[in-house]
């Protein structure tokens, strides 16, 4: 187990920059997720940290070793990767093996760790099989085993989840949560899902066009998002944007965007209300209800503004219902697009 | 992803799993013997330059035996004397170049100083064109029958295909066999009221056979070819066709055949450049006879250069350039198409 | 019934009914069964025939001889004719000798008595009987066995050669990016239709000047590097997921174990492809051997059966039998491994 300092890591293919100067810093024992839209360049980031793609310039350390040159075989990571990459031609055991084999360790110690590793998932009835003979989910399952035995500095995971069907990727999601508590190594997980970042991580990094947009706790981005990109990228449904004339008494300064997320818009009585919205849609979840509407603003589309009420509604399409905004819960953003804060230093990301 | 492991992942099918069983136990005794060497050899040089470590066997090879040839060739056409040590050889610049292509008139062996060689191109255009045109028309048709639905196509498509892996010797011999004086075809025309034909007596027939017999060795490859491009044409292609009401001749001209165009023309480009290079089969079977009726650029070069009382590299080399410099324009224009049609 | 037995013989896929094209259809096939296996199969009967049974024209389809009978009083045993007797009655006798269009025969019961007949009035009695010894004389007079294993080992050894640097060469222009590759590729694929037959003379320079010549290796190193099997081999490989590599890279494989270990096995379809065809080629080659194998102990089976043919022309009964036996493995193994074979030519577009 290690931790991973990455130095103003720019990597471009031919002309063009994929990642374009990273600093990041990863403890020892943090489960840490990259995520981001798809060509952000977390991928990119990742299979240099493994030493799959070489660096056009920064430095990568490993517990506070060198390895920017180090080739991928030495740097005593594991990875699991998108596709798995198991063996066909090898069995669960054999797959399991094969790098052990390849650090040269005794046979009884490779089965034993072998066996170990299976019994912590579910594996220990297949190891004599092939890959083409099991399910999405416990081929997953191999593809972390393979890692775990290793015993690595660090696990690198390439979107591991995304091959999996709905339900089995919300167990997987819960297991490796439980692996993690329970071996504790130095995680970095890639995804281009918010909620697998949200679940697992302990601290995100929000990754876009090759710089990172912000970094922190699950909870820190989703309450103080500090652009409008990370606003928009984080939650589901996403947060609403406004024009800030559209709100009554606004006095937020500087402010040329605001943000409220869905959840933060309630229905209230005319008098107090900061606008009036024409349901669009309702969405029925039985717990929770979600309503698609629109402002007029005098345009020939109104503006969007998604609202989600606990609970079950009676709203039906056409509806008029007048809606405040919780002044608590308004993000404000300048012409920039950076969070207008009161503290300066975490409104700053670095990019 | 989950295909292309399963592809992967059971290449122990069929014949291919004895293989297998046998490799894997071989495979890990070489592997402890050959790994650890290896792994230093990674060490020393790192692992960016092991490619080349691979390649390495490989090039001594062709070095040795393709490139490295292909120089002392053209070091032979442009020396002249017995031996064969380019060194012991006296420059004699264009001369056996000039001597090959020394002509009265091009259309006329008889007048080239060389006659032989002429009479050899003459004979593979010959060969070449007639070969062409019946080795196409043949597999074509085959084709176009086999991908029919035909019951037991499997077992048609192996009674094409099997001469193929005939040794040319024994082609040629099967053939000689049939063909000879007192043969089994002679005896078909007689009992039919016909008089024995001595076919490698007959300059013409020397050649229809020298055709044919290569058409019948090797049809069974360029059937299988077209073939497979015949089943790589959808099947809702021909029934929106069928649906149109359009005519059967008129599917094939306006559908079938554009659609079968870029797999005819690679087999038209392999045919030439096999057949520019015929010699086995045809040398069994006839020696090049009657008297040089049938004796192709290939034997000319091998005779020139091995067979004759006095071995002329010389000549024979600078006539195996000729024959190389047209071999590399038919290859690249088979490159060319083969990389047209892949993209 | 006829009409069930008529449908049932007549139906066809689809259930339609018999159109011209078909009737033309399998006429074709069968007219090509006949023309294609023929052949062959006269090959085989003849080669089963006595040299006096081969002189005879028309010849005979099956391998017939002359029945004979010992009749007392007479050394040699004789030839036995079924002769039509004036009176219109079919006897069986034996032949004396012949003297123009008249035969002296003998009745083998009644030996004592000669029967004059016209030669018209008899025919040859015959049976069927296999000259077995055409295989099995040349094994015993001339060196079969030794040109038998001369090509068992040339194809053995040629092939292993072939499956191994031809792999590692595909292998490295698959998996690897470096500088030179480009160059390499062209050198393949600029060797791909250069016939060792123009370069005949120089390659025996060198076979020559590496002491080869009259041994096996002359025949056997010289094609052992085929640019095809590189193209083949390399174009297979590129199928095989990169993350495979990449996973055994991760894994902590040297480069030579993912090759050994990774790739090898997954490559086992196109290995046997290229393994039948080495064989083939092998087996059957002709021009390179003719020229270099110059002494009768080192011949292979072509060049032995090429010489036989021009020595022995009149020993037909034994270069037939030859044939066959050069012709029989290469028979054997289409007839167990056909389909394997014509799918892989089918997808190399190889010979």
């Amino acid at each position: 187990m290690a931790g991973l300092e990455l130095r103003g890591i720019r990597k471009d293919y031919g002309s063009t920059a994929v990642l374009k100067g990273i600093d990041l810093s990863i403890a020892d024992g943090e489960f840490v997720v990259f995520v981001g839209p798809s060509g952000c360049g977390k991928s990119t980031l990742l299979r240099v940290i493994a030493g799959l793609e070489t660096v056009t310039a920064g430095d990568i350390r490993i517990d506070g070793a060198e390895v920017t040159q180090t080739a991928a075989s030495d740097r005593g990571l594991a990875m699991v990767f998108q596709s798995y990459a198991l063996y066909p031609h090898m069995t669960v055991h054999q797959n399991m093996s094969f790098a052990l084999e390849n650090m040269g360790i005794a046979k009884a110690e490779i089965s034993s760790r072998v066996e170990r590793a299976a019994r912590m998932l579910r594996l220990t009835d297949y190891l004599q099989r092939r890959p083409a003979a099991l399910s999405g989910g416990q081929r997953q399952r191999v593809a972390i085993g393979r890692a775990i035995v290793r015993d690595p500095k660090i696990f690198l995971f390439d979107e591991p989840l995304s091959n999996l069907d709905a339900e089995l990727r919300v167990a997987t999601r819960k297991e490796l949560a439980a692996l993690h508590a329970e071996i504790g190594g130095t995680m970095i997980y890639v995804t281009h899902d918010q909620v697998e970042a949200m679940t697992l991580a302990d601290r995100i990094v929000v990754l876009n066009g090759g710089r990172i947009e912000q970094i922190g706790s699950p909870l820190e981005l989703y309450n103080r998002p500090a652009n409008l990109f990370v606003a928009g990228f984080i939650g589901s449904p996403r947060m609403n944007l406004l024009p800030t004339e559209l709100v009554r008494e606004e006095t937020a300064g500087p402010a040329a965007t605001l943000g409220i997320r869905p959840e933060h818009v309630e229905p209230c009585a005319e008098v107090d209300a900061d606008l009036t919205v024409r349901v669009d849609l309702v969405e029925q979840l039985g717990g929770e209800t979600f309503l698609y509407t629109s402002a007029d603003t005098g345009g020939p589309n109104g503006l969007p503004l998604t609202i989600r009420c606990d609970g079950q509604s009676r709203l039906t399409r056409g509806d008029l219902l007048p809606v405040r905004l919780r002044r608590d819960h308004l993000h404000r953003f300048d012409a920039t697009g950076l969070a207008c804060r009161p503290d300066p230093i975490l409104a700053r990301s670095p990019s | 992803m989950t295909d292309t492991m399963r592809s992967h992942g059971e290449p122990a099918r069929g014949p291919s799993a004895a293989a297998a069983a046998v490799t894997t136990g071989g495979a890990n005794a070489l592997m402890r013997l050959t790994d650890p060497p290896m792994r230093a050899v990674q060490r020393l040089i790192g692992a960016a330059r092991m490619p080349y470590v691979f390649l390495l066997p490989n090039l001594v090879f062709f070095g040795l035996f393709v490139f490295l040839p292909i120089g002392i060739n053209i070091v032979f056409s442009v020396t002249g004397g017995t031996a064969l040590f380019p060194a012991e050889r006296p420059y004699v610049g264009a001369e056996h170049y000039a001597r090959l292509l020394d002509c009265g008139s091009y259309l006329e062996a008889a007048s080239c100083r060389e006659d032989l060689f002429w009479r050899g191109v003459g004979n593979t255009l010959t060969f070449t064109v007639f070969q062409m045109v019946a080795m196409v028309l043949f597999s074509l048709i085959t084709a176009l029958v086999l991908n029919r639905p035909i019951r037991g196509r499997g077992f048609f498509r192996a009674v094409y295909f099997f001469p193929v892996l005939l040794s040319p010797v024994v082609v040629a011999l099967i053939w000689k066999w049939i063909l000879q004086r007192d043969g089994l075809l002679n005896a078909v025309l007689t009992t039919a009221g016909g008089e024995k034909i001595l076919f490698f007596v007959d300059p013409g027939w020397a050649m229809f056979w020298s055709v044919f017999v290569s058409v019948w060795a090797h049809m069974g490859f360029y059937t299988l070819i077209l073939l497979a491009g015949l089943q790589a044409i959808p099947r809702d292609v021909y029934e929106a066709a069928e649906m149109d009401g359009t005519r059967p001749w008129r599917v094939f001209h306006r559908i079938t055949l554009p659609l079968l165009w870029p797999n005819l023309l690679v087999v038209l480009v392999l045919v030439l450049i096999r057949s520019v290079q015929v010699f086995d089969e045809v040398f069994v079977l006839t020696g090049g006879g009657p008297g040089t009726a049938t004796m192709m650029v290939v034997q000319y070069i091998y005779t020139t250069a091995f067979a004759n009382q006095v071995q002329n590299f010389g000549l024979a080399g600078a006539a195996s350039v000729l024959l190389g410099v047209v071999l590399f324009v038919l290859t690249l224009i088979q490159l060319f198409l083969t990389r047209r049609r892949a993209s | 019934m006829t009409g069930k037995l008529r449908r049932l013989l007549l139906a066809r896929r689809g259930g339609r009914s018999w159109h011209w094209t078909d009737v033309a259809s399998y006429a074709y096939l069968a007219l090509g069964v006949l023309l294609m296996f023929g052949p062959v199969l006269w090959l085989a009967l003849s080669s089963f025939k006595t040299p006096a049974a081969l002189l005879e024209f028309p010849p005979s389809l099956l391998p017939m001889a002359q029945s004979e009978v010992s009749v007392p009083g007479y050394p040699q045993p004789l030839p036995l004719f079924r002769v039509t007797m004036e009176d219109g009655s079919v006897r069986e006798l034996a032949q004396v000798r012949r003297v123009g269009i008249l035969a002296q025969m003998v009745d083998p019961k009644t030996p004592s008595q000669t029967i004059r007949v016209p030669t018209d009035r008899r025919t040859p009695v015959r049976h069927m009987a296999l000259a077995v010894e055409n295989y099995t004389d040349p094994l015993t007079q001339f060196d079969f066995l030794r040109f038998l294993r001369n090509s068992l080992v040339v194809t053995v050894v040629a092939t292993i050669i072939t499956l191994l640097i031809n792999s590692m060469a595909a292998y490295a222009l698959s998996v690897y990016e470096f500088r030179g590759k480009k160059l390499a590729m062209l050198g393949v694929i600029g060797t791909l239709m250069i016939p060792i037959t123009i370069i005949l003379a120089p390659v025996y320079l060198v076979v020559t000047k590496l002491g080869f010549v009259d041994s096996l290796w002359a025949v056997i190193l010289p094609g052992a590097a085929t640019p095809t099997g590189v193209f083949l081999l390399r174009q297979y490989m590129l199928t095989i997921p990169r993350d495979l590599i990449e996973a055994a890279r991760m894994d902590k494989a040297s480069e030579w174990r993912i090759y050994a270990r990774i790739v090898m096995p997954l490559s086992m379809p196109a290995l046997a492809v290229l393994a039948i065809f080495s064989v083939m080629w092998r087996w059957n080659e002709f021009l390179w051997p003719l020229a270099v194998l110059t002494k009768t102990e080192v011949h292979t089976l072509p060049i032995a059966l090429n010489a036989f043919q021009g020595e022995l022309q009149t020993q037909w009964h034994y270069l037939l039998a030859m044939t066959v036996v050069t012709l029989l493995p290469v028979a054997l193994v289409f007839a167990f491994l056909q389909r394997f074979i014509t799918s892989g030519i089918a997808n190399t577009g190889m010979k």
